[in-house]
């Protein structure tokens, strides 16, 4: 046994050694040798460190020209007649292969979305496996045009990606417009862009206009005898426009509530209409993945999180900035690497949101693991989101930052829903008391069951949006808020319940045994 | 009818004086009013029922150049849609109306579009970008949501900056008719925080002096260089590109075969 043992560490340590460039041989002849079944080490990978020439965006910095000819230069409009000519499945199966999953936040299989469009019903279904069971032959008989929405409403705080893509590469989205369309066998595209974003706006359109003029959408596409328009709908400035749904009634001309699904947008979206949305970066990466092969994508960051990804890293970092990168890559590396680091260094960090403001805040412990994609972000209990990294330091006043996101969600929530529309003030008005520590430490945990109850009970994402970094506050910085809480107490002395001060009571009265007038101390006071 | 309208009123008035009256609105508790009141700004060109009384009518209607402009952003929307396009024809009257979307702006629009006004005004009132009060011509709208107010040197000393410099504080407009200040959520320029847009113009990378430099360019009546204010030309590094170094691939380059 001992010399087995040996034996397999022996076999280990060589197999370390071996140079990485040939990783499968070796392994193949390890395995062959060994009589009984054992785990070999996968040869480690590290992802990030990626090149300028996989790069998908190369004027993400505005550094050439972004009008057609600059475009045609780094190789936008290149054989798109081709593409085209190859048809909805092959460009559906090469974004299937190269594992794209949407860059908007939700991370949903782009391939697998294309193909709803053209197979209504399925989208219901919501399986992965089954929608190719459930394939309704039969779509080209429904007469009706179908829409490709570009949803380019970039609200979510923390994330600023798409607005380099639309200043630095707006051809890459009208050609991305054309390629995604013409999968899903789309009539036109509206590009929703949001309504503060004037340049980023008049960059797509004039994009838009020279395309037109040189044919490459309008009637006869590319002269590949198929026609596709492209619009853009300027939004004004609401961050709920974001969601599918209310992007769709916002086009439509109405105040942007989200609607009930299903009916699904696939089946009944647009203007009533088979339509799809889907997010700037997913649509503007759709050429460039169908010209250099699936495999090509597939090849960058770990399985089912393949891809590249525009990372915008804002906050308490010495330089922020926006950058593609590797999907996968450490979080650690994306900051060292591109942002020069954490200000006063990485032991100076207190916390990171990776993914923009509706994902939980995961502490310094957290982030020297965490890896920047879907699954390793989940296995941290939060989310990749749209890759907006929002750092904080030790200086930050940790409570105060997501009770500033409690405010913006009060502000955003479209009032719809009711637990939404009250939840989010009843959020903002606590975690504004907590701000000062003027509650009880009995209130947090009501706090916590407050935004359980309206996760999951609203008709869009908002107000789960809204719940997830209070819990992920509490989740991890629980003690610096009932810390603050007991200084206020010292202070102050007790707090009741909302509020309000023991010593503000009208003593003449008996005081209710609900507004916790009699609750004990369960944790210590700061002098303690 | 509005002829008796017009005897009966009166009579409806007196019995109503000194009595408050139930439709009176309560105090302002939101950020913005949503009944509207007839004042002397903002009140509506078309009355069945005015009294000399009431305040002067304001008109307004789309000059020829908006019109046309309207006509193609209509034709952008399946026909029977034409209610689509009600946030693009509104945004244009209200570049036309001074920067804001008086109650005679939505009915034009609500005319033009051939849609009932109680929808543009739901429409009008659910959007943040629609400024159904007056505002001067130069707008700062200051981003103070949380990545901006963690960035650089945070939007908090930013909007103390500019309320002292301006005497006002966010929501107000200065005496002299040139600058009105609001507090907005983000803005999604988070890189380049903090942040904030002068009418259609983002300015980033703000401190302190480089604000003052631009709010005395503006009062001046010039247009400062929008833009990151600290040297840098987008969201790049500001110590210098760690992508995107070399030399942009061209067309066909890395490409399938078929497609190079």
């Amino acid at each position: 046994m001992m010399s087995k043992t040996r034996c397999l560490r022996s076999t280990r340590a060589a197999l370390r050694s071996l140079p990485s460039t040939s990783p499968v041989t070796p392994l193949a002849v390890a395995a062959r040798s060994r009589s009984l079944a054992t785990v070999a080490d996968p040869p480690v990978r590290r992802y990030g460190g990626l090149k300028d020439q996989d790069r998908i965006f190369t004027n993400l910095f505005c550094r050439h020209d972004h009008g057609i000819k600059g475009a045609m230069a780094r190789g936008d409009w290149h054989k798109t007649k081709d593409i085209l000519l190859k048809g909805d499945s092959w460009i559906i199966q090469t974004v299937k292969d190269s594992g794209l999953r949407g860059r908007g936040g939700a991370g949903f299989p782009s391939g697998l979305k294309w193909s709803f469009t053209c197979r209504p019903g399925t989208r219901a279904r919501w399986g992965f496996g089954l929608t190719d069971a459930v394939n309704k032959p039969g779509w080209e008989k429904d007469p009706r045009p179908r829409y490709l929405v570009v949803n380019a409403d970039e609200g979510e705080p923390g994330t600023c990606k798409d607005r380099e893509i639309m200043r630095g590469d707006p051809h890459k989205l009208v050609e991305g417009c054309l390629v995604a369309g013409r999968s899903m066998n789309a009539t036109a595209a509206y590009i929703y862009i949001r309504g503060e974003f004037y340049q980023e706006a008049s960059h797509v359109q004039q994009a838009i206009d020279e395309a037109y003029k040189a044919g490459f959408i309008g009637k006869n596409a590319c002269g590949s005898g198929y026609d596709f328009d492209v619009y853009v709908h300027r939004g004004a400035g609401a961050y709920i426009c974001g969601e599918e749904t209310a992007l769709i009634e916002s086009i439509e001309g109405k105040q942007g509530k989200p609607r009930l699904k299903p009916p699904f947008p696939a089946d009944v979206g647009l203007f009533g209409c088979p339509s799809t949305v889907a997010n700037v970066e997913t649509v503007a990466v759709a050429p460039t993945i169908a010209r250099r092969g699936g495999a090509w994508f597939a090849g960058f960051g770990r399985e089912r999180n393949s891809g590249t990804k525009v990372f915008c890293v804002s906050g308490h970092v010495n330089n922020p900035c926006v950058v593609e990168e590797e999907m996968s890559i450490p979080l650690q590396e994306l900051i060292e690497k591109h942002c020069g680091g954490i200000r006063g260094g990485w032991q100076n960090l207190k916390g990171i949101i990776p993914g923009g403001c509706s994902v939980p805040v995961i502490p310094r412990s957290d982030c020297e693991t965490a890896l920047m994609d879907y699954d390793s972000l989940k296995d941290h209990n939060t989310s990749l989101g749209t890759g907006a990294v929002i750092v904080m330091d030790n200086t930050t006043d940790m409570i105060s930052a997501i009770a500033r996101f409690s405010k913006f969600y009060k502000h955003e929530s479209c009032g719809q829903c009711t637990p939404c529309r009250e939840g989010t003030t009843w959020m903002m008005n606590m975690m504004d008391r907590m701000v000062a520590g003027r509650a009880q430490e009995r209130e947090i945990d009501m706090l916590l069951e407050l935004t359980k109850q309206v996760e999951g009970h609203t008709i869009c994402a908002l107000g789960d949006a809204a719940a997830w970094p209070i819990q992920g506050l509490m989740r991890h910085f629980r003690p610096e808020v009932e810390a603050r809480i007991a200084e206020y107490h010292a202070k102050h002395g007790q707090v009741l319940f909302g509020g309000k001060l023991l010593s503000d009571a009208d003593t003449r009265y008996a005081l209710p045994d609900n507004l916790g007038g009699d609750a004990t101390r369960s944790i210590a006071s700061p002098a303690a | 009818m509005s002829a008796v309208r017009s005897v009966l009123a009166p009579l409806r008035r007196s019995a109503l004086a000194g009595r408050r009256t139930f439709t009176s609105s309560s105090s302002r508790r939101s950020e913005s009013l949503f009944v509207h009141r007839d004042t002397d700004y903002n009140n509506p060109s078309e009355r069945d029922c005015r009294e000399p009384t009431d305040p002067v009518q304001i008109p307004f209607e789309f000059d020829a150049e908006n019109l046309k402009r309207a006509n193609e952003i209509i034709s952008r929307y399946p026909p029977q849609y034409k209610k689509a396009a009600v946030m693009p024809v509104l945004d244009l009257g209200q570049r036309q109306n001074k920067g804001w979307t008086s109650i005679s702006v939505m009915n034009a629009v609500a005319k033009l579009l051939e849609m009932p006004p109680m929808r543009v005004y739901e429409v009008a009132s659910f959007y943040t970008m629609y400024n159904r009060e007056p505002v001067a011509p130069n707008f700062l709208q200051l981003c103070t949501t949380s990545p901006c107010q963690l960035g650089g040197c945070g939007s908090t000393k930013i909007l103390e900056t500019i309320e002292n410099h301006l005497g006002i504080h966010a929501g107000q407009s200065t005496k002299d008719g040139k600058f009105t200040l609001i507090e907005v959520e983000c803005l999604g320029a988070c890189s380049n925080a903090p942040m904030m847009q002068v009418g259609d113009e983002y300015y980033e990378d703000l401190t302190p002096e480089t604000t003052i430099k631009i709010l005395n360019a503006l009062a001046k009546g010039e247009k400062p260089q929008p833009g990151p204010q600290s040297g840098r030309k987008t969201s790049e590094n500001s110590a210098g590109l760690t992508t995107l170094t070399s030399k942009p691939y061209g067309p066909g380059e890395f490409c399938l075969p078929e497609f190079q």
